[in-house]
């Protein structure tokens, strides 16, 4: 075991695929040469060359485009879209062909490729370097989305999604990109999609969360006079039900936490679930607590934005004392 | 019809060398004029070196150097009417500086301080553009609405060499050729993007040449003389008030700063180029090339260059005294009429915050 950051774990995921699969090609703005402007692809032009580690012109809908076409020819594309909020240019693609494509071929072709990029705020950035776009990707049919919250899991879930036969989006946490360290098994290591983690156990109460929002649960869950839970989705398509239904039936109560704007948010899915589901099982309604309806803010009111510890705590509280 | 200028050795250049060998005098600008382009580079030149001291500093966040850029922007805008529109980039984030606004409100906007958005109106400076080349289809409406309206006003985009590559700068280039809108595509061709070189961005001998798929006329300029820049901007304004559409130019300069100040360059870039670059840079050279026209002297370059230090010096004080930001501004300003559940999650947000 290593200890590295987040984006050092991106990094050796890469490393251990590409020398495993001489299929597996990066390509993004900047992911060659300077090694990505966080330095997740640092070393892989030198190790791999620069057909493995493409530095594409500047054109999001031209990278997962051809990316498409790579899959055709034989390719497993893991595209880097360098910001969030950069990446809506690769929309049309997605919607229009990524999550289509193998539908539109009775299932006979197979579109193994990857869309990997930096998420989320609470980084001090100029405009759009701090969205959380998960809802626009989950919501695409045919595309799978994936957003972890450790480095083991940056690591694994990237690996898995390089390996999965079907399109994945791996959103990564930009906050705790470098801050976040943690133990990542060396060589091989794979996470498989469709699985939550128990990032705490606990009897009353489960807040539910992924990405950067899972530190802000677990601290929440600290100062909570109460015996929390915390379930870090990690794979929302496919997603872990038995282990959301699981959490809701031992406590009853549950808080949905994400950073993104609420309306259609990954939340207000989770949420629908749990009252398909689990109505009988909840002692307290689900209660969401989200980024607002807005545009992310300017960097010197983002906290007010970003769902903090104390709203959290404040929702926990809402439900225990219901 | 098109007039494509692809060879570099076409590069169209008013500024002569060091020596004054190849100087030619403008058409048109007094002396007057020559000066206050020239203070308006010294500001822009001011701006940006002040602007990297104080993101060392901390007193303004991540900041898009425009080092050595100064005589595009300065170039273009002094070709323009007050009523014409300026499209910018996060490249040109000070540009409304040479249309009177306060040094404080750019350096807000870097300080992420909502004071720092202005109104565009108040200028014709649209907001800074973040997603590379999305502004050039609004930069193409406007010019093309306004022409609908029967007034005169001309609008310009500024974007990158990398911007050539996107989706956007094809549509809004499109657009604006089949419209014959009065707009001038401002190409500031510093040959990188980030780390990308533009050898890797494109095949195109020079970015001018895409100007002939849209049927419109591309001519090539270097970016880093003002007097250049600002005639090919003049001809452009001109076919542009004329009925005549846009125009594609591409402004060749050699990027010699970081890309922004989170950027390390030393891994990628060409270090002996850029020494070369610094070498003629552009605000040094247009000084050069007024000293032999015996239009400045001494005296009136210190004075000049006094007016921008204290210019922004005042700048920074306003702006660090901007009281800070009422988070309330969080829910503002989306809508005219806004949900309900904005203000009730304003309310509970201030309950939380007690
Ligand atoms: C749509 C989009 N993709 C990626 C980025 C990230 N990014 C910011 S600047 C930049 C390079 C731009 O290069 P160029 O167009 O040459 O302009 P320059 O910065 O050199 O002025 C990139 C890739 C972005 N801002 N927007
Ligand atoms: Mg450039």
């Amino acid at each position: 075991m290593a200890e590295l950051s987040i984006v050092e774990a991106v990094n050796d995921a890469l490393h251990v695929e590409l020398a495993r699969d001489d299929s597996v090609m990066v390509m993004g703005e900047d992911v060659g040469r300077a090694g990505g402007v966080f330095r997740a692809t640092a070393g892989l032009r030198d190790r791999f060359g620069p057909n493995r580690c493409f530095d594409t012109p500047l054109a999001e809908a031209g990278i997962l485009g051809s990316a498409v076409g790579l899959c055709m020819a034989g390719w497993r594309p893991v595209c880097e879209m360098q910001y969030d909020a950069f990446s809506y240019p690769c929309l049309d693609q997605l919607i229009t062909h990524v999550g289509r494509y193998r539908w539109r071929t009775g299932g006979n072709m197979e579109f193994p490729l990857v869309v990997r990029m930096p998420y989320g705020g609470g980084v001090r950035a100029p405009e759009l370097h701090d969205d959380s776009p998960e809802t626009y990707y989950v919501h695409t049919p045919g595309v799978k989305v994936a957003i972890p919250s450790t480095p083991a899991d940056a690591k694994g879930i990237l690996a898995a999604a390089i390996r999965d036969p079907d399109p994945v989006v791996v959103l990564e946490p930009k906050l705790h990109y470098r801050t976040l360290k943690g133990e990542v098994p060396e060589g091989e290591h794979v996470v498989p999609l469709g699985r939550a983690r128990l990032a705490r156990e606990g009897e009353d109460l489960t807040l539910v969360a992924y990405g950067s929002m899972v530190p802000v649960c677990e601290a929440a869950a600290e100062e909570l006079d109460a015996s929390v839970e915390v379930l870090d989705i990690r794979s929302l398509k496919p997603l872990d039900e038995d282990a959301l239904l699981g959490s809701a039936a031992k406590t009853g109560r549950v808080a949905i936490v994400q950073e993104a704007p609420r309306v259609c948010g990954f939340a207000a899915e989770l949420a629908a679930i749990l009252a398909e589901k689990a109505i009988l099982d909840l002692q307290a309604p689900v209660l969401r607590v989200t980024g607002y309806d807005v545009p992310y803010p300017y960097w010197q009111i983002e906290d007010a934005y970003m769902p903090s510890v104390a709203r959290v705590v404040d929702a926990g509280r809402k439900l225990l004392d219901f | 019809m098109a007039q494509v200028v692809p060879a570099e050795r076409d590069l169209r250049r008013v500024i002569g060398d060091a020596d004054g060998s190849g100087d030619r005098a403008l058409d048109g600008p007094g002396e007057q004029e020559l000066l206050d382009l020239y203070r308006s580079l010294v500001l822009l030149r001011t701006y940006d070196e002040r602007s990297v001291v104080y993101h060392r500093q901390g007193r303004i966040g991540t900041y898009a150097i425009f080092w050595n850029h100064e005589a595009m922007q300065a170039g273009a805008v002094h070709a323009l009417e007050d009523d014409d529109w300026i499209f910018p980039s996060y490249r040109e984030s000070a540009i409304g500086l040479l249309r009177g606004m306060p040094p404080a409100t750019v350096l807000s906007w870097w300080r992420g301080h909502p004071v720092g958005w202005w109104n565009p109106a108040d200028y014709n400076v649209a907001s800074i553009c973040v997603p590379i080349a999305t502004h050039v289809p609004h930069a193409a409406g406007l010019a093309w609405g306004k022409k609908l309206r029967g007034e005169r006003t001309v609008a310009i985009a500024f974007f990158g060499d990398g911007a050539t590559s996107e989706g956007s700068f094809h549509e809004g280039a499109n657009f604006a050729a089949v419209t014959d809108a009065p707009l001038i595509l401002f190409c500031n061709n510093n040959q990188w993007a980030i780390s990308t070189p533009l050898s890797a961005q494109t095949r195109a001998a020079a970015l001018a040449d895409k100007a002939a798929g849209y049927g419109i006329p591309g001519v090539r300029v270097d970016g880093t003389d003002v007097l250049a820049v600002y005639e090919a901007t003049c001809e452009a304004v001109e076919r542009a008030r004329a009925g005549e559409g846009p125009t594609f130019i591409e402004a060749l300069s050699y990027r010699a700063a970081p890309h922004a100040t989170a950027d390390d360059p030393r891994a990628y870039i060409d270090l002996e180029r850029v020494e070369e670059e610094r070498a003629r840079e552009c605000v040094g050279r247009y000084e050069g090339y007024l000293r032999r026209a015996g239009i400045l002297h001494d005296e009136l370059a210190e004075s000049i260059r006094r007016d921008a230090t204290d210019a922004m010096r005042a700048g920074i004080a306003a702006a660090e005294a901007e009281p800070s930001a009422d988070p309330s501004l969080v829910f503002e300003h989306a809508y005219v009429d806004p949900p309900t559940t904005l203000r009730s999650d304003w309310e509970e947000l201030k309950r939380i915050l007690g």
